[in-house]
């Protein structure tokens, strides 16, 4: 655990709160994503999980503190991060491949438009192919099964090799099985590519299995500011390096894998256990910690 | 033991497939027929009557406003009704479309606009376009200008708020996907946007076809000199219900077949619509 972070990191969050009204949400987070990490976000449900994402997003902005992007501050949502949700990642209107080749058409002028047209479908094919959805290209969304349609997203979102890619419970709507196999399959793009992702999940299995990094963001925790009780925004309570698995979910049955879940579930999920700020597990190199005087008066 | 369920009555009958139709057009029939029956007895009593002409006599009505080139204005009558007719719905209709779109498209997607012209296009869209009627024919004239504009207001403000809302109830995570992809204001709004709209304005002036026609015969009825609604509420100082009745058969019938058309085309172009309905 580091105090201040070099700010030469992919994706840097520092004293983010984020209120509504009267409602914290988010209570001081700090946070440093290097590139290539798959950094999973656990916690439990109405810990502002969606909203953190939303805020790197760009879709909302911070009460307080900053976020930088590539060392700067995060505007609007652009191409610089891709986005997957659970569900309304694609359009409707547009078919398979239409829906993949979408982000070079709108990144590009008229002109290129036109004249780079092959290049571009070229392109979404062989996004789609990775995908394995080539003999799907000219459905509508509609058309798919749930897993397929995120398939149709991943691809939708890989074409613009966005410096981070941020998925919301991609796979929160899928039945068990095709969960289990879209776990797999984003494991092997994310070694391909090299992507950089930042997953926010509410199934602690997934997020373990899936994380080279896991964070847990939880509002049951204590500090100094008085009436321990007290509902407070949820922080990043632990964050754990995980050991890069082969794909295979085999680990998941290793006892292993069930310990840290259960140590996970224990500290971020239990609204009987609420350790103090000083004390969380901030085990991650990455991880730094910046109290204000209030939260640890206790010297 | 196996259940059996009622042919017809109750919460649990289960009509047979083949029944269906019948009963289906049943009611129908029976109307027709009670008419033929009341306008054979009436003829029966007095050949001179009026008021429910047969099927003969309507027929022979039909020729003469259809099929004959009519002295004074040299034209079919009844084309020409029709032709004038579904200009001024298809031009002021169409216009409300295309303003309605516009203006709700805009309204949805930028919220200064939104906050701005909702309020007065809910007060707007509450005033009775007939009340009004009066105050157009005065300002635009009882001309084709009047006509037109009642059926323009009478659309423009329900399509207005019915866009507005179909363009709100688009996910925001859509809007924020396309500008992870790199849309522009403009492209988001007319490429990403604009296009999942449009089977939803099919479907507005689907419904709003019926407020259309009663606009356009009640203007018609009260100021001027051909069209549908003219026509029967001409001839009704002769109590000619031979043309009177073939002349509504016939609104109905190209009501029907709009709606039709409308239908058709949301379903054929826009399948993925149809789909998430």
């Amino acid at each position: 655990m580091r105090e201040m972070p070099d700010t030469n990191s992919l994706l840097v969050l520092e004293d983010v709160y984020k209120a509504y009204g009267a409602k914290v949400v988010l209570d001081n987070i700090d946070l440093i994503v290097n590139g290539g990490e798959l950094c999973t976000v656990v916690g439990p449900s109405g810990c502002g999980k969606s909203t953190l994402l939303r805020l790197v997003l760009g879709q909302e902005t911070p009460t307080l503190g900053r976020i930088l992007i590539n060392h700067k501050a995060v505007g609007y949502p652009c191409p610089d991060r891709g986005v997957v949700y659970q569900r309304y990642s694609l359009f409707p209107h547009l078919s398979v491949i239409q829906n993949v080749v979408l982000g070079k058409r709108l990144s590009a002028g008229i002109f290129e438009r036109i004249s780079r047209r092959q290049e571009f479908l070229d392109e979404a094919m062989y996004f789609l192919e990775k995908v394995r959805l080539a003999e799907h290209v000219d459905k509508y969304p509609h058309e798919l099964s749930g897993g397929m349609q995120q398939r149709v997203a991943l691809a939708q979102s890989l074409i613009m090799k966005p410096g981070i890619l941020l998925m919301d419970e991609p796979f929160g709507a899928l039945d068990p099985g095709t969960r289990e196999e879209m776990q797999v399959f984003l494991l092997e793009l994310w070694e391909e590519f090299g992507m950089t992702i930042f997953f926010v999940t509410h199934d602690l299995e997934e997020a373990v299995f899936l994380g080279t990094r896991i964070l847990v963001l939880s509002q049951f925790y204590s500090d100094d500011r008085g009436d321990a009780c007290a509902q407070r925004g949820a922080r990043i309570v632990a964050d754990y390096p995980l050991a890069r698995r082969a794909s295979s979910t085999v680990v998941k049955e290793q006892a292993e894998f069930g310990e840290l879940i259960q140590k996970i579930r224990h500290e971020g999920f239990d609204p009987g256990f609420r350790q103090h700020v000083r004390l969380f597990n901030l085990v991650h190199d990455d991880s730094f910690q910046t109290l204000t005087e209030e939260e640890h008066n206790m010297e | 033991m196996m259940r059996k369920s009622p042919f017809l009555l109750g919460i649990h009958a289960e009509p047979p497939r083949l029944l269906r139709p019948v009963l289906g057009i049943l009611p129908i029939v029976v109307l027709v027929a009670a008419y033929l029956v009341v306008s054979h007895v009436r003829l029966q009593e007095n050949p001179r009557d009026k008021l429910t002409p047969s099927v003969s006599q309507m027929v022979s009505a039909v020729k003469m406003m259809a099929f004959t080139r009519d002295n004074r204005t040299g034209t079919y009558l009844m084309w020409a009704d029709t032709l004038s007719s579904l200009r001024r719905i298809a031009i002021g209709l169409g216009s409300a479309a295309l303003v309605g779109l516009f203006l709700g498209l805009h309204m949805g997607m930028l919220p200064g606009m939104g906050v701005t012209l909702l309020p007065a296009m809910t007060f707007l869209s509450t005033v009775p376009p007939l009340a009004i009627l009066p105050v157009l024919f005065i300002i635009f004239g009882v001309g084709e200008l009047g006509k037109v504009m009642l059926i323009f207001i009478g659309g423009l403000f329900v399509i207005t708020r019915d866009i507005y809302y179909a363009t709100r109830r688009i996910p925001r995570e859509q809007i924020v996907k396309a500008l992870t992809l790199g849309a522009s204001q403009f492209e988001l709004i007319f490429q990403v946007v604009l296009p999942q709209i449009m089977p939803r304005l099919l479907v507005v002036v689907r419904l709003s076809l019926g407020a259309a026609w009663l606009f356009l015969i009640a203007s018609e009825a009260i100021a001027s000199t051909d069209g549908l609604g003219y026509r029967i509420f001409l001839v009704r100082r002769y109590l000619s219900m031979d043309i009177i009745i073939p002349y509504v058969l016939w609104i109905t019938l190209l009501g029907f077949l709009m709606d039709s058309a409308l239908r058709f085309i949301v379903n054929r172009r826009y399948p993925w619509y149809a789909a998430a309905q």
